[in-house]
């Protein structure tokens, strides 16, 4: 099987997000870059994948900046065989990302039988590549998959929706699956696995090479900022037993009459 | 003015309230209403009543179970024969799958998520939330029409003014086209409540909770005042809930207008999915655990002595 995998990488979630100058984007010059936490469970099932079909390949998949391929390495160390990175800003848009993405698998001469993604990146916090991507590859997908299991080709996924109910699906290859927390537990890469995986193939092509433009841009985003902090709130001390009921009436109280949420 | 389609869900003869919310921030547009399935009749009198000039019912083979091809197949026809300008839904687990795939169909742009928007002179402007919600940005779109929106759940709030549009029945044939991905089997889910992005009122437990089973208290909590039940990061890693209860980055992003934060510190991925609350309540046994900067309300003290008061003093007003 041909396993494609595409990443991204985002800001570590303990990061505090500054706007830049001209509120464009984010200010990113300290910024510690991670994997995207959901792409780590779609490198896994891959990986899983792969080991299951012998003569499988997982190629992984990332656009983006081009100084930093430490999430590319990262998935090559966890067990990947190579990678494909395509250059470009940090902030694309989902279409031009999806468009990028269809562009590199398609270059890569092979044919994608199963594509794992993370189900969104939390950066962005857009949730359209994955569905985008298989739009433009007129292949079903799949997402936010919490259960996975292969048989000659064919899948059988759970994918999670409101109240925890989860939609038993079945598909056959070629398909996108879009992965959540919860569905494996990724491996870490080995101190042999980071060894191996410099020397592990890594494609660059311009955004150019795989098709993209700037008229693909489909949203402008400006006027970055951060939200309106509130205004400080009450607070009851209530550690002393004696005062519980009398602090739990008056806050109940508050939340009836002035805040009025209930 | 812009045309504009305002797709919908209907579960259990109910149409989902984003709906409404959406429909009152378009008034003075020219405005429809498309589910897939039958829209029953009490659905269209009141989604006419917020603005919907027809409600569309669309109806055709292999459309009797969502799958993310069929619908998008069905819904392209009816929205290219329709000329709609932009198409909207609210941010469920069906339309985040469904729209982008729509949105490719069609080579156009799509915004996800937006907790406000403006529609003047018929183009959409809206704000998201990006990170999680530590920051903020105006997002445009461009490029060939319709543009796509999906809304987030209680962000915008209830409509209050009624309008007296025509709400005409229709129904459509569409055509699902070729499904690949179908749907085999639902498993229920463990709670029959409001999903965590749509719940108005959220009890959250934390790491202080100590084990799953004492997540009973919150859930006591919870009935007594319709709440669904979160849970931190913390929790769901140490096993105390599953994963699908979890708020924050790596979680839920939530808008109630009450959230009560039990047990919880609050780092700053727990911040970032909760901070759109309306109203905050907080207890923590430690007086400087960050969530209390955030909270409207907060009580230092131990959750399992506040809470089963606090259940029982709701009880008293409920």
């Amino acid at each position: 099987m041909n396993i494609f995998v595409c990443i991204k990488q985002v800001p570590d979630t303990e990061t505090k997000i500054t706007p830049n100058g001209d509120g464009t984007y984010i200010e990113t010059s300290s910024i510690k870059w991670i994997m995207n936490p959901y792409d780590e469970f779609a490198v896994e099932q891959a990986l899983l994948t792969k080991q299951a079909n012998s003569g499988s390949t997982v190629t992984v998949v990332r656009v983006g900046g081009v100084k930093d391929t430490e999430a590319l390495r990262t998935a090559l160390a966890m067990g990947a065989d190579d990678a494909i990175l395509v250059e470009s800003d940090d902030n694309l848009d989902s279409f031009m990302t999806a468009k990028a993405l269809k562009g590199a698998i398609e270059k890569s001469g092979k044919t994608a039988d199963v594509i794992f993604t993370g189900k969104q990146a939390i950066d962005d916090d857009c949730l359209q590549v994955p569905q985008l991507l298989a739009g433009m590859l007129n292949i079903p997908s799949v997402s936010v998959v919490v259960g996975c299991e292969e048989a000659g080709g064919a899948f059988t996924l759970k994918r999670e929706v409101e109240g925890g109910a989860l939609e038993v699906y079945e598909v056959k290859s070629p398909a996108l699956i879009a992965c959540n927390k919860g569905l494996n537990t990724p491996r870490y890469a080995s101190l042999p696995g980071i060894m191996k995986a410099k020397r592990k193939p890594l494609a660059q092509h311009s955004l150019a090479d795989v098709g993209v433009s700037d008229a693909d841009r489909r949203v402008k985003y400006s006027n970055f900022q951060l939200p309106p902090e509130k205004p400080a709130g009450k607070k009851f001390e209530a550690m002393d037993e004696g005062v519980q009921a009398s602090v739990v009436a008056e806050v109940v109280g508050l939340l009836r009459n002035e805040a009025k949420v209930i | 003015m812009a045309k504009v389609l305002v797709f919908t869900e209907i579960t259990s003869d109910n149409v989902k309230s984003v709906t409404y919310e959406i429909l009152g921030k378009l008034a003075g547009n020219d405005v429809d209403v498309a589910a897939v399935g039958q829209v029953p009749a009490g659905a269209v009198t009141e989604l006419a009543k917020y603005g919907a000039a027809n409600v569309h019912s669309l109806k055709g083979d292999n459309l009797d179970k969502y799958s993310p091809e069929g619908y998008a197949n069905a819904l392209k026809e009816f929205i290219g024969n329709g000329g709609y300008d932009y198409v909207f839904a609210g941010s469920t687990s069906l339309a985040k799958d469904l729209i982008p795939r729509l949105s490719g169909m069609f080579d156009a742009g799509m915004a996800s998520e937006v907790t406000n928007f403006t529609m003047d002179g018929g183009t959409f402007a809206g704000t998201r939330p990006l990170f999680a919600g530590k920051c903020l940005a105006k997002v445009e779109i461009e490029g060939p029409k319709p543009h796509f929106i999906t809304v987030r759940p209680n962000a915008l709030g209830m409509p209050t003014s009624e309008n007296a549009a025509a709400g005409n029945a229709a129904d459509a044939s569409v055509n699902a086209g070729e499904i690949r991905a179908a749907i085999k089997e639902i498993i229920k889910g463990a709670s029959e409540k409001l999903d965590l992005t749509e719940a108005n009122i959220i009890v959250s437990g934390g790491r202080a909770m100590k084990e799953a089973a004492n997540f009973k208290i919150l859930d006591e909590l919870a009935d007594a005042i319709g709440a669904t039940v979160g849970a931190s990061r913390a929790a769901v890693d140490s096993g105390y809930a599953p994963h699908s209860m979890q708020v924050g980055q790596t979680g839920k992003t939530v808008a109630p207008s009450l959230y009560i934060a039990c047990g919880i510190s609050g780092a700053i991925q727990h911040l970032a999915g909760m901070r759109t609350s309306k109203c905050i309540v907080a207890i923590n046994t430690d007086p400087d655990a960050p969530i209390f900067t955030k909270a409207d309300y907060g009580i230092v003290g131990d959750l399992f002595q506040i809470v089963p008061i606090l259940t029982e003093e709701f009880k008293k007003i409920m």
